[in-house]
């Protein structure tokens, strides 16, 4: 995927024009922001429950390696195989040997933000291997071509009747006459496409939510039952997952999952919570004759033991995007990589540098309304503001910025210069305004002024009337 | 025995804030009004300029390092130190213990003087217990909560409560009240458009609530969208919270001409 984040300026700008995206963006308050509030009013205990699950991430992060090396042993023990990636290119070279070894041609793919950080699709189509996503969402997406705007919803970025088109246009063997206007008649379409793609698949990628070192297992939530089929129906199930999904025991994700979904949907459990402990075993109905995890790194451990380390606990409910007003009005591709929103802001340039999206951390309000609703509690604003102080020390920002900055924090360290330079400046510029009470247009405040007026000072500044003030109740006193 | 002593009144160093400094001075002597009047004594110390926000948040911690130093010398004095701004009570408060973490000489001295600042709404509700003032505003408002009083600091249901003592006037909620205006400090002019995209959904809120006057706690906060309301040409007027609460309401509102 193409990195297009140095370009977030104009992405956004492309935005804010596109109606179709803005009327799409317009569904996101009834779709998330109410359904989340509605769960969180139904469970009193809510915010202890937090903490709690911040904690279970706390203490994991803390014996990252511990816990990955009982994982393994579990995953072992029950007839897996765990493969360690320390880059994207190395994991995209496993799945690809293990696809290899079993002759794939087609491959079902459960809804995963890890393989789209690897550009999986591409690298297997590339190869000769045919991926198909199975999430309603992410089937959308691959068939017009795009990358999900959202974590959780990858498809939000559309309205339906552009899904209708987009169906008529590949599903060629579609009667003119078929009803495909709902949401419900797209989903009916979708199901009867891939059912067909279950049975066909050699080898299922799933991503995970969370991995088990107590017991070896990997989980999925879905709400569609995809990741099921695609997981159980195929000879190879692959599991591809960063290193930091790990919880120490059941109980532990159990505790999460209380937050999970409510955090992201409103609902108080997925759908489908799927758990999946190695192949199939001596009497199980079904399952994958082989069973793969793939653990990714890919920048993460070097998160470790930094000011970006909170930032791993991380679960993916997309509620901090869900609240963000900057999201609300560019939506996710704007943010021109992988993850959007808050949590990518932060998140982006660990993975990719900050050289290349330094944009994200910038194009913040810092409103604070995702780390308020954050799950995990991760101070997201920040984190953002710690990456802004790694792109200071770097000499990144625009010049134009560092001089502006400069300009007015030489004043700001020198009181009595400040005060003198208000002093002169602010009446004069009162002068010009006061009659009109604003100003259309001034020169330097282009940014303030294209959008809006800017009101004009009072008069003369508060200090300088209060030392008046003050010199003539001294006067009065003597 | 010392009877001055005894009854010595709270003193209390109020921080204007840069922007209401140079750009409305009303909001400052309201909030002196309002602080005086809960039985307090108000200085001004002349040497304040701005809390550092700017540098704060571009990243630039040796400039902001400097100016809270500036702050904290100035203020560390009193027994109070009260802003009428969320953000710059926010930075001060919560944001300043930060800058000093780890340095023997700085980090105590700044949580001391944290410790002691207030944003001055909950300042009067909160620490002076009022619980009414003498004011009167015949009209209607509506109240925009400001993201860093609001989460920073918890400040909603004070200004609220205060406002309702005020005689004559009636509050009209609006839709998304808690939601940001797209200010944001240097965010307004780094990123114009993504700025203006949220503060015309903003001001179409406020609209809908139908109110006269549009009050809030952050003087940013109402610059934008006192400005974004001139543009539009709408008739809704801006005003900073203190003025209504200490009466203080002969000047024009925020971006209006006519003196």
């Amino acid at each position: 995927m193409q990195v297009t984040s140095p370009a977030f300026k104009q992405n956004a700008r492309g935005a804010l024009a596109d109606v179709q995206l803005q009327k799409a963006l317009g569904n996101v308050r009834a779709g998330f922001i109410d359904k989340r509030r509605k769960a969180m009013d139904a469970l009193p205990e809510f915010d202890r429950l937090r903490d709690e699950a911040k904690a279970i991430k706390d203490h994991a992060l803390a014996s990252l390696d511990l816990y990955l090396e009982a994982y393994e042993t579990k995953v072992k023990a029950s007839g897996g195989h765990v493969h360690w990636a320390a880059t994207a290119e190395d994991a995209r070279g496993i799945i690809l040997d293990i696809c290899r070894a079993v002759g794939a041609r087609t491959v079902t793919k459960g809804k995963s933000m890890i393989t789209e950080e690897i550009e999986l699709n591409d690298f297997l189509e590339g190869n000769g291997i045919r991926p198909v996503e199975t999430d309603l969402g992410e089937y959308i997406i691959q068939l017009r071509g795009e990358h999900p705007s959202h974590i959780i919803a990858p498809a939000v970025h559309l309205n339906k009747e552009q899904v209708e088109e987009d169906f008529r246009r590949v599903h060629d063997h579609l009667p003119v006459a078929r009803d495909l206007s709902e949401p419900e008649s797209l989903l009916a379409e979708a199901r009867r496409v891939l059912r067909a793609q279950y049975f066909e698949a050699d080898v299922g990628i799933t991503g995970a939510n969370f991995l088990v070192a107590e017991t070896g297992t990997s989980m999925i939530v879905t709400n569609e039952g995809n990741g099921d089929l695609t997981q159980v129906l195929p000879r190879v199930h692959v599991v591809v997952a960063s290193i930091e999904k790990i919880v120490p025991t059941l109980n532990d994700a159990a505790q999460i999952l209380r937050v999970l979904a409510r955090s992201a949907t409103g609902q108080d459990m997925s759908v489908y919570t799927t758990l999946s402990t190695g192949p199939r075993q001596e009497g199980d109905p079904d399952g994958p004759e082989e069973y793969h995890v793939v653990l990714l790194d890919n920048g993460r451990s070097s998160m470790l033991g930094t000011e970006f380390q909170d930032m791993l606990r991380c679960i993916r409910c997309g509620a901090c995007m869900n609240h963000c007003p900057v999201y609300h009005t560019v939506g996710g591709h704007a943010y021109g990589w992988v993850y959007p929103g808050p949590m990518g802001a932060v998140l982006t340039p660990s993975l990719i540098g900050v050289d290349k999206s330094g944009h994200l951390p910038n194009a913040s309000t810092f409103c604070g309304r995702c780390e308020a609703v954050c799950p995990m509690r991760i101070p997201l604003p920040r984190m953002m503001r710690h990456w802004r102080e790694r792109e200071f020390e770097r000499g990144l920002n625009p010049a134009t910025q560092r001089w502006g900055l400069g300009f007015w924090a030489f004043f700001a360290r020198r009181p009595s210069l400040y005060r003198l330079g208000a002093s002169i400046g602010i009446p004069l510029l009162s002068l010009f305004g006061r009659r009109k009470g604003s100003f259309g247009t001034l020169p330097l405040a282009g940014g303030w002024t294209k959008h809006r007026d800017l009101p004009s000072p009072q008069g003369r500044t508060f200090l300088q009337q209060w030392r008046d003030r003050d010199t003539l109740r001294q006067e009065a006193r003597t | 025995m010392n009877a001055t002593e005894e009854t010595r009144k709270p003193r209390v160093g109020l921080f204007v804030t840069c922007l209401v400094d140079l750009f409305r001075p009303v909001v400052g002597f309201s909030a002196v009004k309002l602080i005086e009047a809960a039985g307090c004594e108000v200085d001004v110390p002349m040497t304040q300029t701005c809390c550092g926000q700017p540098a704060y948040n571009s990243g630039d911690r040796a400039d902001t390092r400097a100016i809270a130093e500036n702050t904290i010398r100035a203020f560390e004095g009193y027994d109070y130190v009260v802003a009428p701004s969320g953000s710059c009570a926010g930075m001060l408060k919560k944001h300043y213990p930060g800058l000093f973490r780890g340095d023997p000489t700085w980090e105590k001295r700044t949580e001391a003087f944290a410790a002691k600042v207030h944003e001055l709404v909950s300042f009067l509700a909160d620490e002076m217990k009022v619980t009414s003032v003498a004011a009167r505003h015949d009209g209607s408002v509506t109240y925009h909560d400001s993201c860093s009083g609001l989460r920073e600091l918890g400040i909603s249901a004070q200004p609220r409560a205060l406002l309702a003592s005020v005689e004559g006037l009636t509050m009209r909620e609006m839709r998304d009240p808690d939601v940001c205006c797209g200010f944001g400090g240097t965010f307004c002019v780094k990123y114009p458009d993504i700025s203006n995209a949220i503060v015309e959904k903003k001001t179409e809120t406020i609209r809908e609530a139908g109110a006269e006057t549009l009050l809030a706690g952050d003087l940013g906060c109402l610059m934008n969208m006192a400005g974004k309301l001139s543009r539009q040409g709408s008739g809704v007027e801006a005003r900073h919270v203190a003025e209504v609460l200490a009466g203080m309401t002969d000047e024009p509102p925020i971006g209006k001409g006519g003196r």
